[in-house]
């Protein structure tokens, strides 16, 4: 799990609905694979990803083995005004990536 | 991306709705009969009745956008999407997104608030093999929006 990439529009105004797009690079192991010894590849997921703006929780996904590797997702936000976005991915055994990213709020 | 309207982008759509509302339509007798024991039941049946409970899904509103035919499995683009307001009165809480020949039908769950504006995600999915993708959609008043639309996979994901 690494690489987290966001992307924003270069600028917004308050009151936009703008797209935000996120990726990171996981293999997104299913659990449902064999090694060349036959036994089964333990599942490895990214299987939680959460968006926050000035704190609060805004958009938020579950995710499963039939989510493709290096997960990309994107959601929509309409600008309340200035602030930063903090995405977090949660993978299984708990690990976390956190990316933060400010908007760029213009009058 | 989905703001560029080609007209076969519009097609696309028109095939969705269309979808939605004879997948809804074929589905609405079926749920009383699963109600009943069916041991036989698939797991994405059982799953649609986990999301549903007791409710009735509607059709309408609710789309899929991902293409007819996939020619990789492993990584099928899609976005769902509802044309809902997004006020604190009245939004879109979730859209669920079922497939219904993967290992597992559990696909992504996305939780909206009315903070999005919009009631739109976009991801990449894995088919197995050609099947039909069911998108449960759950409203802030309670109310099930539900669509079903069929994707042939030219080479199957999930495979090891």
């Amino acid at each position: 799990m690494q690489n987290p990439r966001v992307k924003l529009p270069e600028k917004a105004k308050a009151g936009d609905v703008i797209q935000v797009k996120t990726l990171i690079s996981h293999v997104m192991e299913t659990g449902q694979r064999k090694d060349a010894d036959g036994k089964t590849i333990p599942r490895k997921i990214i299987n939680a990803f959460s968006a926050k703006f000035a704190g609060q929780e805004v958009f938020s996904a579950e995710l499963f083995p039939g989510i493709s590797a290096n997960p990309y997702l994107s959601f929509y936000f309409k600008v309340p005004g200035p602030g930063e976005f903090e995405f977090t991915w949660v993978e299984d055994g708990g690990a976390q990536v956190v990316q933060k990213e400010k908007l760029n709020v213009v009058a | 991306m989905t703001q560029i309207d080609s007209p076969s982008a519009l097609n696309r759509r028109q095939f969705a709705v269309t979808g939605a509302a004879a997948a809804a339509l074929a589905l609405l007798p079926a749920l009383p009969a699963l109600a009943q024991q069916q041991p036989e039941a698939k797991p994405w049946e059982e799953l649609v009745k986990k999301i549903l409970g007791d409710a009735k899904p509607v059709e309408g509103k609710l789309t899929i956008d991902m293409a007819e035919i996939a020619e990789n499995g492993n990584t099928v683009p899609f976005t769902v999407g509802v044309d809902n307001p997004m006020t604190d009165k009245d939004y879109v809480k979730a859209i669920h997104l079922i497939s219904s020949a993967n290992p597992r039908p559990e696909v992504a769950v996305f939780r909206f608030t009315p903070a999005t504006g919009v009631a739109k995600a976009e991801s990449r999915m894995r088919l197995v093999s050609t099947q039909d993708v069911i998108a449960i959609a759950e409203l802030s008043d309670g109310k099930f929006l539900m669509v079903r639309r069929p994707v042939k996979v030219t080479v199957g994901g999930c495979g090891g």
